[in-house]
């Protein structure tokens, strides 16, 4: 993997947190190395949306990196439920099923962008980059690029 | 089955396999079958519900699988240890989302469920209702195969039943 500029926190130049929500161990894995390339550190890991939802309340991230289609708890309703707790949390939703439909809801309920898998790191790495940006705000227009076609 | 809903799954097959494995990969087979799922190596199964429902089995040589797994990864594996397994899942679930996402953007709806590691005694019960379309696909590292087996749903059921989320 080609090295990257590390992003840090803008208040205090400090790493990025993340909280990484995906039912795969191995998807998991791999985005936790793509974000510690980035620079950051993994606050928590989850492997459901209602993990994910007593995971971000205790680790307070950055950011949460979300899978869709998941056990229990699917990750949709996860970002309408930490979102409405935690208006501030910033949470990029993480999916092989990228259908307009499910990013328009994911983006409704304050999800705030979307990337397909499989996920390549500079196209993660623009969009977190974005994110944490001041001008990551929900709903934005550039949602649609992290999708692959 | 019709080719058009077979299409996107060997379209998604194909660019998520040459990424992932950084080489060609090129269609080497179609069958179909109606017996009984016999697996050829790692397999995960991943159903799916809506207009059309049914599921999909990713079934990989065991050095191809192993190849995968490296390549996501980014370490040397070993084709016995069990992030090769979850390796095979996460890659029927980009394999298969990429393709419903397709379908779904040409107005089918789907709910997608997660993958699953498929045993022995999955294999037995899978086939022996429904007739399924074989792909076979050629790799530097080994044959994989898409096991493909789905039907439309009657108008009225859909109609009732259809959620669009996955």
């Amino acid at each position: 993997m080609k090295p990257f500029e590390p992003l840090a926190r803008k208040r205090d130049g400090q790493p990025v947190r993340y909280l990484i929500v995906d039912d795969s161990v191995f998807a998991r894995k791999s985005l936790a190395k793509m974000v510690e390339n980035f620079g950051g550190q993994v606050a928590g890991e989850a492997g459901d949306g209602l993990t994910a939802i007593t995971e971000y309340a205790r680790t307070q991230p950055d950011i949460v990196l979300m899978d869709i289609t998941m056990p229990q708890m699917e990750g949709i309703e996860a970002v309408e439920r930490i979102v409405q707790e935690h208006p501030e949390a910033r949470v990029v939703m993480v999916s092989s099923v990228g259908y307009q439909e499910n990013i328009l809801a994911a983006l409704q309920k304050g999800a705030r962008h979307f990337v397909q898998k499989p996920v390549k790191p500079e196209v993660l790495y623009e969009i977190l980059r974005y994110v944490l940006s001041d001008e990551g705000v929900p709903a934005a227009a550039g949602a649609f690029d992290g999708r692959t076609r | 089955m019709k080719m058009d809903l077979i299409q996107p799954f060997i379209g998604s097959l194909d660019a998520v396999l040459a990424e992932m494995m950084n080489a060609p990969v090129a269609i080497a087979d179609l069958t179909m079958e109606e017996e009984g799922y016999r697996k050829k190596g790692l397999a995960a199964v991943v159903a799916f519900k809506g207009q059309i429902e049914g599921r999909i089995i990713l079934d990989m040589e065991p050095r191809a699988a192993a190849k995968v797994a490296e390549c996501m990864a980014g370490v040397e594996v070993n084709p016995s240890e069990s992030i090769v397994r979850e390796a095979v899942c996460e890659l029927a679930n980009m394999v298969i989302g990429n393709a419903v996402t397709l379908l779904n953007d040409r107005g089918f709806q789907f709910r997608v469920y997660p993958p699953e590691l498929l045993t022995e005694d999955q294999c037995a019960k899978i086939g022996s209702d429904s007739e399924a379309t074989v792909l076979s696909f050629d790799t530097p590292a080994g044959a994989v195969h898409l096991n493909i087996s789905m039907r439309y749903r009657s108008r009225r059921s859909n109609e009732r039943s259809t959620v669009a989320v996955g």
